[in-house]
């Protein structure tokens, strides 16, 4: 019996529950509905809650638990050759039974015969099943495998018995209680705020996850190489990792692509922090009504566009045009039509960057500078000060912590952005001051070591938790100190 | 203060008597206040100038992937290719497999007049015609095998190529080694159009067709169902956990420690680089609880946790945006906190959470970086029947195309491009819509 039919009968007997239970209540009283504590459907949701609740309950712990009891059980019955050998032989060994397993459970009866009777036909019949195996199983896997598809038969039965158990005793006990005083209310209202709690709390567990799933991966890589080699290594060259080897013959420097991304991202906000902020200040100070319910959202467009857009932008259009531009410029001054500027360099990158950032630096300085009071600007054209003057002298350094802020979030944005810096960014791994050449960054690595092929043992691929853990730390300082410092430097008015 | 009183006499006077002014410096200040609107004007001119080239980079690319060459002669299916030996009764493989680019060549090269011997002739023309004829015409047999020995008229597509220079793509001028087209394919294709055999025909393909090497036969497809199924999946966990815990935050939080600590991981949330929520679904979907890579419920979930900020965010501002009146008036009729909440607040914030669901949807929707990470790269040629089999995301699918060398790609990726962004329009001005229709203001 699959699990979602155990959830359909589970969820039409809470159904029923709801029903009798309303109807019970309405009972009880009898036509003289104020002698019930609480309106009759929260009698019956209660009786849904005790149904479901519970038997759902049993449902997640069984299936939790019953594949590691299962697995464990079948691990003990491997002959004793077998379990003298390392854990990660056993561990192959118990990947191929249970392939094998889901196999046995496509066979009509008398190919199942066969096989058993002569275990070398296994592969080449599992094979024609859709279900390819590594190599020839030995014996014992095969008697294995009978008894895991066995236990994990009798497990699902289990399983369904039990759930359909709970989810009526429920139901039966929550209908005895039933009673015009109960306060069936309160009840189900604690329910529904445990609930309330408990979405609330996912906030924490993604952030726990984040931190734990990435820590957990990143140690495994300290493990092979040392933190100090990653941390202040001047060379990125982690190598291919063949199948099968675990040496970490590879480099794993992280400097290079810090600089890259540092670089990238100043260039981005070069670009992004002027513009917008003269965007904002002309917006909230000069721009009248219909220009500003015109522009604001215009600009407002280029932060919904998906930034992949902006990488493909960044790919066809910009660079081949700063290529050919700088070839023909080149070709003004020497006669050399050589470009001396990439397709793909840092310069490419970080402008279509920073056009993607304009739209964050100029809504989030707009609010602040429109949250400084109208006084502090009458008072100064009130003194005569032409309006750039009141801008420059008394709005601004007003809203200065404000806008720091707004700049901070915004690099922690340059510096976690990926599909832009991926397109056009290159993947030369190296460190040099030439804003025309290719350079590259931690989340290009993070997205180029993690596609394809992947093992969860190689340094090449854990390198990734490690570079996302970096990258965790540092866009979440940002926010931090960006917060500290509004908090911190806040003007108070009133 | 006297010079400031006698000033309007002074220029009463008339231009005769110069007027004894101070200098302020008014000229410098007002030409700075000139210079500095400029620059104001200048950076919105400049974020409005890319917004318009990008769009019209975009589409000016990508317009023609909408429209695909397509060669509709009458086709010979001749028994002498396609099952010489009239086994067909006895071996069904023998229709599966049979030369069919060979019998649509032969029929082009009928209609082109070109002989059967004419081996360097074929091949050209061979050029033309996409590989994709080869499952339409095995498609049109297996359906109905009486179909071979007669003549039917049958549209196939040109090859990428061949669309390409048929659209003005590719550039003639250059030398004929130089390009992937002939001069002699060339005058074929002008024959061909001539005489209506070769038309442009309205694209349905990107729209249905799944992954393929060859770009005619490419399609967003398997793509928008990979889409589709990740924002049923975010609708789905994101909307109801998202309220649930504003709710709680907005009306029922006491103010103490783990109140604040929910808020401070939220405001962080909505902040870390997307990428990492991949390296989430890798290390805790993927690895830890073995779902499968590549599926569209793994993608899900990981865009489903991206969006929850988002969510949560704009619902507490919804929910703050009731006033207070309305759950006073319901508390002091005698209704619980929580028939408050949800027979009274809640509705009436309805429309803000909505709006901003929706946004937060199309920020999912545009998404990319994670879903590279729990391999959502792959190519999937078969549309996905669950979420739980392979497949790709409308981003995913523009970053896999847009890495394809081929000239006619870069079409298709501009086209696929144009396809998100009119869906990211759609809900952007759906959720306008939803607020300007329903937005009360109290």
């Amino acid at each position: 019996m699959s699990i979602s039919f155990l959830l359909l009968i589970v969820a039409i007997i809470g159904v029923a529950g709801y029903l009798i239970g309303s109807w019970r209540a309405n009972a009880l009283a009898g036509g003289k509905l104020s002698s019930l504590h609480s309106r009759p459907g929260y009698y019956g949701s209660y009786v849904a809650v005790w149904s479901m609740l519970p038997a759902v309950v049993v449902l997640l712990v069984w299936i939790v638990a019953s594949p590691i009891y299962i697995s464990s059980t079948v691990r003990a019955g491997f002959p004793e050759e077998v379990k003298a050998t390392s854990q990660a032989e056993q561990n192959l060994g118990y990947n191929m039974i249970s392939a094998i397993a889901r196999g046995l459970r496509v066979l009509a009866p008398e190919e199942r015969e066969a096989i058993f009777k002569d275990g070398s036909t296994a592969r080449t019949v599992l094979a024609g099943k859709g279900v390819p195996l590594a190599a020839d199983p030995a014996p014992y896997m095969l008697t294995s495998a009978d008894s895991l598809n066995r236990m994990s038969q009798a497990s699902s039965t289990f399983l369904a018995i039990v759930v359909v158990l709970t989810a009526l005793a429920g139901a039966v006990f929550s209908y005895r209680v039933i009673a015009p005083k109960f306060r069936a209310r309160n009840r189900v209202e604690g329910v529904m705020l445990v609930g309330l709690i408990a979405a609330s709390s996912i906030a924490i567990l993604t952030t726990v996850g984040i931190v734990a799933s990435m820590l957990t991966e990143a140690v495994h890589f300290f493990n092979r190489v040392p933190a100090w080699e990653f941390f202040f290594g001047t060379v990125w060259d982690p190598r291919f990792a063949a199948a099968g080897s675990t040496d970490s013959s590879g480099q794993f420097g992280l400097i290079p692509l810090l600089a890259g991304t540092l670089y990238i991202g100043f260039v981005a906000m070069l670009v992004a922090v002027p513009v917008g902020l003269f965007a904002a200040i002309y917006m909230s100070e000069y721009a009248s009504r219909h220009v500003r319910s015109v522009a604001k959202p215009l600009l407002e467009v280029l932060a919904g566009i998906p930034t992949i857009v902006y990488g493909f932008f960044a790919l066809v259009t910009v660079g081949p045009f700063l290529r050919d531009l700088s070839a023909q410029l080149s070709g003004l001054v020497t006669g050399d039509y050589s470009n001396f500027i990439q397709a793909q360099s840092v310069l490419t990158a970080g402008f279509v960057m920073g056009i993607m950032l304009i739209p964050y630096v100029s809504s989030l300085s707009d609010d602040i500078i429109t949250a400084v009071p109208r006084a502090l600007r009458d008072g100064s054209l009130g003194l005569g000060a032409t309006r750039s003057e009141t801008i420059k002298r008394v709005i601004l350094p007003a809203a200065l912590p404000g806008i720091v802020g707004a700049l901070l979030m915004t690099a922690s944005r340059a510096v976690g952005e990926t599909m832009i810096v991926v397109l056009a960014a290159g993947v030369a791994a190296r460190i040099q001051i030439n804003p025309f050449e290719p350079m590259t960054t931690v989340t290009v690595k993070i997205v180029s070591q993690l596609t394809g092929d992947l093992e969860f043992t190689s340094p090449q691929t854990l390198v990734a938790f490690a570079l996302g853990i970096t990258l965790f730390v540092i866009t979440l300082c940002l926010n931090i100190y960006a917060l500290y410092i509004v908090r911190k430097y806040r003007e108070q008015y009133e | 203060m006297s010079q400031v009183s006698t000033s309007p006499s002074m220029a009463a006077l008339g231009a005769t008597a110069k007027p004894e002014r101070r200098d302020i410096g008014l000229r410098g200040r007002y030409a700075a206040e000139r210079r500095f609107r400029l620059y104001g004007m200048a950076a919105i001119a400049f974020g409005l100038v890319f917004l318009f080239l990008l769009l019209f980079s975009v589409v000016s690319k990508g317009y023609t992937a909408f429209q695909q060459s397509m060669i509709t002669i009458p086709v010979e299916f001749s028994e002498q290719i396609i099952d010489k030996d009239n086994e067909r009764a006895t071996n069904p493989q023998k229709l599966v497999s049979a030369n069919y680019p060979v019998v649509a060549r032969n029929a082009l090269a009928k209609v082109l007049g070109v002989s059967e011997d004419d081996r360097q002739g074929l091949r050209a023309i061979n050029g033309m015609i996409s590989d994709s004829v080869r499952t339409q015409l095995r498609d049109l047999v297996t359906a109905d095998p009486s179909i071979i020995g007669t003549t039917r008229t049958v549209s196939f597509l040109a090859h990428g190529d061949l669309d390409s220079a048929f659209k003005g793509q590719i550039d003639l001028s250059v030398a004929e080694n130089n390009r992937k087209i002939s001069d002699k394919q060339i005058g074929w294709m002008n024959q061909l159009a001539e005489s209506g055999a070769l038309a442009k025909h309205f694209n349905t393909g990107i729209f249905v067709n799944g992954a393929s090497s060859r770009p005619e036969a490419a399609g967003v497809g398997v793509a928008a169902v990979g889409s589709l199924y990740m924002m049923l999946i975010v609708l789905v966990l994101a909307l109801p956990i998202g309220v649930a815990a504003s709710i709680y935050l907005e009306e029922f939080a006491p103010k103490n420690r783990f109140t604040d600590l929910i808020e401070v991981n939220i405001n962080n949330l909505a902040a870390v680089p997307s990428i990492v929520y991949g390296l989430l679904g890798l290390a805790v979907f993927v690895n830890f609880a073995g779902f499968p890579r590549s599926a569209s419920l793994v993608g899900g979930l990981v865009l489903t946790l991206m969006t929850l900020p988002t969510i949560i965010i704009a619902t507490r501002s919804a929910l703050k945006a009731v006033p207070p009146s309305i759950r006073a008036a319901a508390l002091g009729l005698g209704a619980s906190k929580m028939q408050t909440v949800f027979h009274h607040v809640l509705p009436l914030a309805m429309p803000g959470i909505l709006t901003g669901t929706i946004i937060g949807l199309a920020h999912a929707l545009g998404e990319t970086a994670p879903l590279l990470l729990i391999g959502m790269v792959a190519f999937v040629a078969d549309i996905p029947s669950t979420p739980l089999e392979p497949a790709t995301a409308l981003p995913v699918q523009i970053y896999m195309w847009a890495n394809e060398a081929e000239r006619a790609f870069v079409e298709r990726t501009s086209g696929a491009i144009i396809i998100l962004l009119i869906f990211l329009i759609l809900m952007n001005v759906g959720a306008i819509l939803l607020r300007r229709r329903f937005e009360r203001r109290w």
